[in-house]
């Protein structure tokens, strides 16, 4: 199963290897991991997102509290969220495609964000099964380079607040 | 007041948190620490390797349950130290150690003895820090201290670069530490309590099993308390061993790869395990699927991360040992259907069951007249000082043979390395419980390989007046090692000969203490009581029967009712 964690940490140095070591040293996967300041310098937010059954996603979370930098672990999953991810794709783009391209880059509401005789570069934000769809479709005309910049994920308001 | 340097603002610091004695080793990173010392009443106790250092103040720890205090140089001094902290760190160990470091202008530079010993250390720490501003300096320590005694206590290294260390400041106010991402449960949930207390009524076959957590939580005599009311059966780990008393008619001894045949079966056929500051370790579950499988479980443990971690637990209860089991002792005392006798009652089959074993296979060895048994030797050593030692070990059957055949009747007197299982570490240990007991008999219990890893250590034996006794299980092999290659490697011993070995005794000398031998069982008595009445450090080298093994033993990976016995 895959989990999204997202983890308010004390924003000081070395915090982001405490996290990374404890991850690599008890053999936890990371399948992305992100992290920015929030709005108090002192904290930074972390959305790392792993994979693993109920046991070991229990574990990663004490884990993580159990870290002293460590302020707060929400398992996003267990509620109501939304995820985003952005994406620049430099896709072929030549006479015969770019036509193509510019559709579904307009279907999934993308934007050219540099173009070149051959190539356009596109960026595009989603969840992860959008960018996928978007990747699976652009692959057979041609992706020359792909940066993802990993999930970011927040619950949702409580509706009944 | 005005300003003080650096230096002077830790030892102040130091002095606050009590501390008296610390252990350390010079350098040119920790020379100015090093001198402010000297205008202290802080005693140096200066070793002569520092993995002896952490080692030694991580044994003062363990006999004192109060922080122990490491003093080291930058880069080698550093290095030479992760060992020891290793080594508290998997047997969750309060301690502080200071660390020198080049000044903050060459940090990340490769400069002479620089090495970056946070990043080295933050796997085996419970929390460590680089000191980048000289008014983080003093919070940072006591922040440390705190860090490191509360909760599931922990090393927690602070690495202190020269020039700040040079720098005058501010001595602050002590004010209450508060760190909010910090914040360990140490009361237990009453509806935890209720249920694990509920749980407890109806087990007919029930069964404690306790860890290291219930000594460093100070909780013996709310342990005792428990099991006596109720009747339960204990089992200790390595490290829970005197949390219990060893000789009380409730102990059925240690658990696990070499723990009883009485203690591992009545853990196969308890119907409730009730853990106390314990982890499920690989060597006391042995086949995980097999463990416990008649027992539902209650988990008593400050860290949160232990509980489910291994075995699924029915009942968790996160708290401080000790007062989870005040919790549990209020609920049974105001609880009017209880009445231990009635208990008792109930549960006189269950000890039965448990007689059977015990006297199907007790604990055992054969002995002779002739040649030593080690085992021999362990029950002499106890019978001689009726227990009231401090005994530490090093580690291999030496190691093994001093938990099953010592009883420890008391806490925070056996010292010894479980979780990583680190030769060399008994020596030093004694150093530092001697230092924090100055006046009580301090064993270490020792093999002839394990006693070679600080055996320099001698020296600080000898210049701090630490009249340590070290008994040598000399078998002429790394025996532990030899034992696995005899029973799984047809006998190949492979690199655990020990061909050359210093004579214990002219080596013994040559430090300035005291060497004694036996080599025949008639010997073993007068050696000891020889020891035991010399005020000097004293070698025992106790030529023992070369292939004893460490019997029961569980294989690897089997169950652990699969046991091999004597
Ligand atoms: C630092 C270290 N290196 C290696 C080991 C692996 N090891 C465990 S027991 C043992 C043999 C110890 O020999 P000795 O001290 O003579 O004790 P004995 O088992 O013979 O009593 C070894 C090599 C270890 N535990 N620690
Ligand atoms: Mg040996």
């Amino acid at each position: 199963m895959k989990h999204t964690f997202s983890v308010l940490l004390q924003n000081k140095p070395g915090v982001l290897s405490r996290v990374t070591g404890l991850f690599s040293g008890r053999g936890f996967n990371i399948e992305s991991l992100c992290v920015a300041e929030t709005l108090d310098p002192k904290v930074s937010c972390l959305t790392v997102v792993s994979r693993g059954d109920e046991a070991i996603i229990e574990q990663i979370n004490k884990q993580l509290n159990k870290l002293i930098d460590v302020i707060k672990v929400s398992e996003i999953n267990s509620k109501e969220y939304v995820e985003r991810e952005m994406v620049l794709i430099r896709v072929k783009a030549e006479a015969s495609t770019r036509a193509e391209v510019l559709r579904v880059v307009d279907i999934f509401r993308g934007k050219v964000v540099d173009v070149s005789a051959k190539s356009y570069a596109i960026e595009l934000t989603g969840s992860d099964s959008k960018i996928q769809a978007v990747i699976d479709i652009l692959r057979p005309i041609g992706i020359k380079e792909i940066v993802r910049t990993g999930t970011i994920a927040m619950a949702r308001a409580n509706k009944n607040k | 007041m005005g300003k003080i340097s650096g230096s002077q603002a830790i030892v102040k610091c130091l002095q606050e948190e009590g501390v008296k004695t610390i252990f350390g080793y010079p350098g040119g990173a920790v020379l100015d620490l090093f001198d402010a010392l000297m205008d202290s009443e802080i005693t140096n106790v200066l070793v002569r390797h520092e993995q002896g250092a952490v080692h030694a103040a991580d044994g003062f720890a363990r006999v004192s349950g109060e922080v122990g205090v490491a003093l080291l140089t930058s880069g080698p001094g550093a290095t030479n130290g992760v060992t020891g902290i290793a080594t508290a760190y998997m047997d969750s160990i309060p301690l502080v150690i200071l660390t020198g470091q080049v000044p903050r202008a060459l940090i990340g530079n490769d400069a002479f003895q620089e090495v970056d010993i946070v990043g080295i250390t933050r796997p085996c720490t419970k929390h460590n820090y680089l000191v980048n501003n000289v008014d983080d300096l003093v919070p940072t320590l006591r922040e440390a201290f705190h860090i490191a005694r509360t909760g599931r206590p922990g090393p927690v290294l602070v690495d202190l670069p020269k020039d700040l260390v040079a720098t005058k400041l501010l001595y602050p106010e002590k004010t209450p530490i508060h760190i909010s991402s910090y914040q360990p449960n140490f009361n237990p949930h009453p509806v935890q309590v209720e249920k694990a207390c509920h749980r407890i009524l109806q087990a007919k076959r029930p069964v404690l099993y306790v860890g290291g957590g219930v000594i460093s939580a100070n909780a013996s005599e709310e342990l005792t308390t428990l099991a006596e009311r109720l009747s339960i059966p204990v089992t200790m780990t390595l490290m829970g061993l005197g949390s219990y008393p060893g000789s009380h008619r409730l102990s059925m001894g240690m658990l696990g790869m070499h723990g009883t045949y009485t203690a591992n079966m009545a853990v196969a056929e308890c119907d409730l395990l009730i853990a106390v500051g314990a982890r499920f370790d690989d060597r006391v579950t042995g086949k995980l699927s097999d463990f416990a499988t008649k027992a539902d479980i209650i988990h008593i443990d400050i860290d949160p991360t232990s509980i489910s971690k291994n075995v699924k637990v029915d009942i968790p209860i996160v708290a401080d040992c000790r007062n989870a089991l005040t919790a549990l002792n209020q609920w049974f005392v105001k609880e009017k259907s209880f009445n231990p006798t009635e208990q008792a009652e109930k549960l006189a089959p269950w000890f039965a069951v448990i007689a059977g074993w015990t006297a199907k296979h007790p604990l055992g060895y054969r002995d002779d007249n002739q040649v030593i048994k080690p085992q021999y030797v362990i029950e002499t050593l106890h019978r001689l000082t009726e227990g009231k030692a401090i005994i530490t070990t090093e580690v291999g059957q030496n190691q093994m043979w001093a938990a099953q055949f010592h009883k420890f009747d008391y806490p925070r007197h056996f010292v010894t390395s479980g979780g990583l299982g680190t030769m060399g570490f008994g020596l030093p240990a004694a150093i530092g419980a001697q230092m924090a007991f100055p006046e009580r008999t301090v064993i270490d219990i020792a093999g002839d390989g394990s006693i070679q890893m600080n055996i320099q250590e001698l020296a600080t034996a000898r210049q701090f007046k630490c009249p340590v006794k070290i008994a040598i299980l000399n078998n002429g092999y790394l025996g532990m090692v030899r034992q696995w290659q005899e029973l799984f490697y047809n006998k190949r011993y492979a690199s655990t000969v020990m061909n050359v070995v210093p004579d214990f005794v002219e080596l013994a000398k040559a430090y300035g203490a005291v060497g004694l031998r036996a080599t025949t069982r008639a010997e073993v008595e007068p050696v000891i009581r020889e020891a035991l009445d010399t005020a000097n450090v004293v070698i025992m080298d106790f030529r023992i029967e070369q292939e004893e093994g460490v019997y029961p033993m569980v294989p690897a990976g089997k169950a652990t009712t699969e046991m091999l016995l004597v």
